[in-house]
């Protein structure tokens, strides 16, 4: 058991705006903590709430969607079909018990590298005060029995 | 089965040091180490450079020798190196879409520099998430279509007057429509060009004449675009002319449908007196030439206000407009070439004069006497009327910390270019997107900056946000010559990353039809279809699908999946969860 809880942060990408910045915030060299794994989709859109439930039943600390900003989408409106699907989800999260900040939806452009790196920094910091994820807790429970 | 799906994964991983880019910070031996841990890798290597001769060379002789039937490596971004590892594949044998990159250089080592042991860790994890993803990884095959060697051209200004005689001189058959009655757009509207200054409408009529005359263009003026169905190499165009409808097909289309001033209706007194023009007002008087001018009055002291309606704090106008500096300066130098012992001021908050000669003509416009006093943006002056047409300009010297008056008997505003209103309907019509500036939005600004998203569709000229005549020519040539690769070639490869759908599953609840932004799925027979050559691979509709009868090649459920079990090592072996997604594909 770790003494020091360290969130774990998964990130859902879309390839054209928010994976691009993140590229760029690297080009940049601009750090942000390391507790972030990212997985690259072509859209915000293919999201699927199934993806953000099964990282969240892995004892993943907090979700993170990124896409590109409304107006912008290179697939016109997958991001808008993300909105909706990120706002259904989370009044879902808190009616099974997690609270609804471990999802957390942002629009980065391909330009907005630091922006990526505040949101990361940000949204660890926000787990942190949350704690861990307590189907992580439930799962440790569950390998120690 | 295919063959690939009965053989067992054999993964062969290639980190990349990237000189000290990587090897700086991340541990590489390290991470190969553990590479060779990792479930169904059967070879790993650390390179110096993997994208080198030598790293390339490396892999094609592993993918033989280990008998992989997968690689991962392991060192930049997919955006950049993707295309250059997939050849390297195909050289040896290995489908494009079996190969998976593992960014541990943009999105590991080069932001975590001061943490070199947790950047180790990080990269371990990518690694291991590539790899997971790799064992489900499924080759590819991209369709060909027929291209028909047409091409379509919506405007007829500069830009589509350029790429329409550009592609038709290499042969291939033009439609150009425009919307008024005849060619030439904004060009008609300007007296002369910088920083030659030329005669707008010669080099004009030259083009236009050109175009005209040229056996593999078909004009239609006076015409707008009704309707595009089909897609790349197969359009099918409905043009709307005098009310009569002329349908056609092309394989290209471009949109080259310009911009138009921004209006600065009660801003400066403007549309309310007379002497408040904007800089097109102001050309079209300087068009009429100097006689003519002369009768109309003889300015004393002309002032130009920049950045009216332009650099605003929230969009869609809050862009830089390029190009109204230089015109500033080219008309305030003419001003003053008519009228030697006028004075003329321009107002500025910041000169953009960027480019080839531009800087110089701005330098001779200060030696020539053109006087330049700078505002900001908390401070903007002001027009009062004052009687005989006579007006009062207010304005804080920012540089000098003082207020100056001006009594003017002109005053110029100089706006924005802004999209035409009738974008929106061209960019539903082609589903193709508009920025939040309005102008239409490229596929990548500096990668693929005139293609769209969309295959076969391409911008040029202000219709993507405001440029000269020069780069409006430039972009011009540059759609040609895109446009011009699938109609050489007759023929295009689609894109794999497609949607499929499980007829079994499907109960044709149109719920994908309604969700594509692209038309891609039909439901027929109570079963939904997809067009491969209209799906872009977005992925909307296999996320929505409640009876998950969809799904994406290429970013399939079980290989999201796969990366998300493997993201992090877990207290728990994660893998022994067994999926919850009842059917995922």
């Amino acid at each position: 058991m770790e003494d020091k809880f360290e969130p774990r942060i998964l990130g859902f990408l879309c390839n054209w705006c928010s994976y691009a910045g993140a590229d760029l915030a690297g080009v940049s060299r601009i750090s942000y903590p390391t507790n972030i794994r990212i997985i690259r989709v072509m859209c915000s859109g293919r999201v699927d709430p199934l993806h953000v439930l099964e990282a969240l039943r892995q004892g993943i600390d907090g979700v993170l969607v990124t896409g590109c900003h409304i107006g912008d989408c290179h697939y016109i409106t997958g991001n808008q079909a993300c909105e909706k699907r990120v706002r259904f989800l989370k009044e879902t999260l808190g009616q099974i018990g997690v609270d609804p900040r471990r999802l957390r939806l942002e629009w980065v452009s391909a330009s907005e590298g630091g922006k990526f790196a505040r949101i990361v920094k940000e949204f660890i910091e926000e787990i942190r005060q949350l704690g861990p994820s307590p189907l992580r807790k439930e799962i440790q429970e569950i390998v120690s029995e | 089965m295919t063959e690939l799906q009965a053989e067992k994964p054999r993964i062969g991983v290639f980190v990349c040091h990237c000189g000290i880019n990587i090897g700086g910070v991340v541990n590489v031996p390290q991470v190969v180490k553990y590479a060779q841990t990792l479930p169904d890798v059967a070879y790993a290597e650390g390179n110096i450079y993997t994208c080198s001769a030598e790293g390339i060379d490396s892999i094609k002789k592993a993918i033989r020798e280990h008998n992989l039937n997968r690689v991962v490596v392991a060192s930049c971004t997919p955006r950049t190196h993707e295309p250059l590892f997939r050849g390297a594949c195909v050289d040896a044998g290995v489908n494009p879409y079996l190969f998976e990159l593992a960014n541990i250089r943009e999105q590991c080592s080069w932001v975590h520099m001061r943490e070199p042991e947790k950047a180790t860790d990080k990269a371990k994890d990518i690694v291991r998430m590539a790899a997971a993803r790799a064992s489900f990884l499924m080759p590819q095959e991209e369709s060909e279509v027929p291209v028909d060697a047409t091409a379509l051209v919506i405007g007829g200004g500069i830009s589509g007057i350029t790429s329409a005689l550009c592609l038709a001189n290499q042969g291939f058959k033009v439609y150009l429509v425009e919307k008024e009655p005849e060619l030439g757009g904004m060009l008609k509207k300007i007296y002369k060009l910088y920083p030659t200054d030329e005669d707008a409408s010669k080099v004009l009529q030259a083009s236009a004449e050109a175009v005209m005359s040229h056996k593999n263009i078909a004009v239609l003026t006076s015409a707008i675009i009704k309707a595009v169905d089909g897609y790349i190499g197969n359009f099918e165009v409905t043009a709307l002319k005098n009310g009569q409808e002329h349908k056609f097909k092309a394989g290209t289309v471009i949109i080259a449908t310009g911009a138009v001033e921004f209006r600065p209706t009660n801003m400066y007194g403007y549309d309310k007196y007379d002497r408040v023009l904007t800089q097109v007002d102001l050309e079209q008087v300087l068009r009429s030439g100097k006689p003519a001018m002369d009768k109309f009055f003889k300015p004393q002291t002309v002032a130009m206000i920049q950045c009216v309606g332009a650099r605003e704090e929230k969009p869609p106008r809050s862009y830089c407009s390029r190009l109204c500096c230089m015109v500033a300066v080219k008309n305030a130098m003419l001003l003053k070439e008519w009228y030697p012992d006028s004075e003329v001021y321009i107002i500025y908050q910041d000169m953009q004069t960027y480019g080839k000669d531009y800087e110089e003509h701005h330098r001779k416009a200060r030696e020539a006497g053109i006087k330049f006093i700078n505002y900001t943006k908390e401070n903007p002056p002001e027009v009062a009327h004052l009687p005989h047409d006579k007006l009062r300009l207010t304005v804080y010297h920012a540089l000098l910390g003082e207020k100056r008056e001006l009594n003017c008997d002109l005053v110029v505003l100089s706006t924005p270019l802004v999209q035409q209103e009738s974008a929106k309907e061209l960019s539903k019509i082609l589903k193709v997107p508009l920025g939040q500036d309005e102008f239409f939005l490229e596929a990548h600004v500096k990668l693929r900056p005139v293609d769209f998203a969309t295959d076969g569709i391409f911008v040029c000229g202000t219709a993507h946000g405001p440029k000269d005549i020069g780069e409006a020519i430039s972009q011009a040539y540059a759609v040609s010559s895109r446009a011009g690769v699938p109609m050489a070639n007759k023929k295009v490869r689609t894109e794999a990353i497609t949607a499929v759908v499980d007829r079994e599953r499907c109960i044709g609840c149109r719920m994908c039809e309604n969700l594509c932004p692209y038309g891609a799925h039909r439901v027929e027979d109570g079963k939904s279809t997809v067009i491969e050559a209209l799906c872009k691979g977005c992925g909307v509709c296999a996320a929505a699908c409640m009876r998950r009868a969809i799904s994406m090649r290429h970013f399939t459920d079980d290989q999201i999946m796969a990366e998300i079990k493997t993201a992090f090592m877990m207290e728990t072996p994660n893998l022994s969860v067994t999926s919850s997604l009842e059917g995922g594909k």
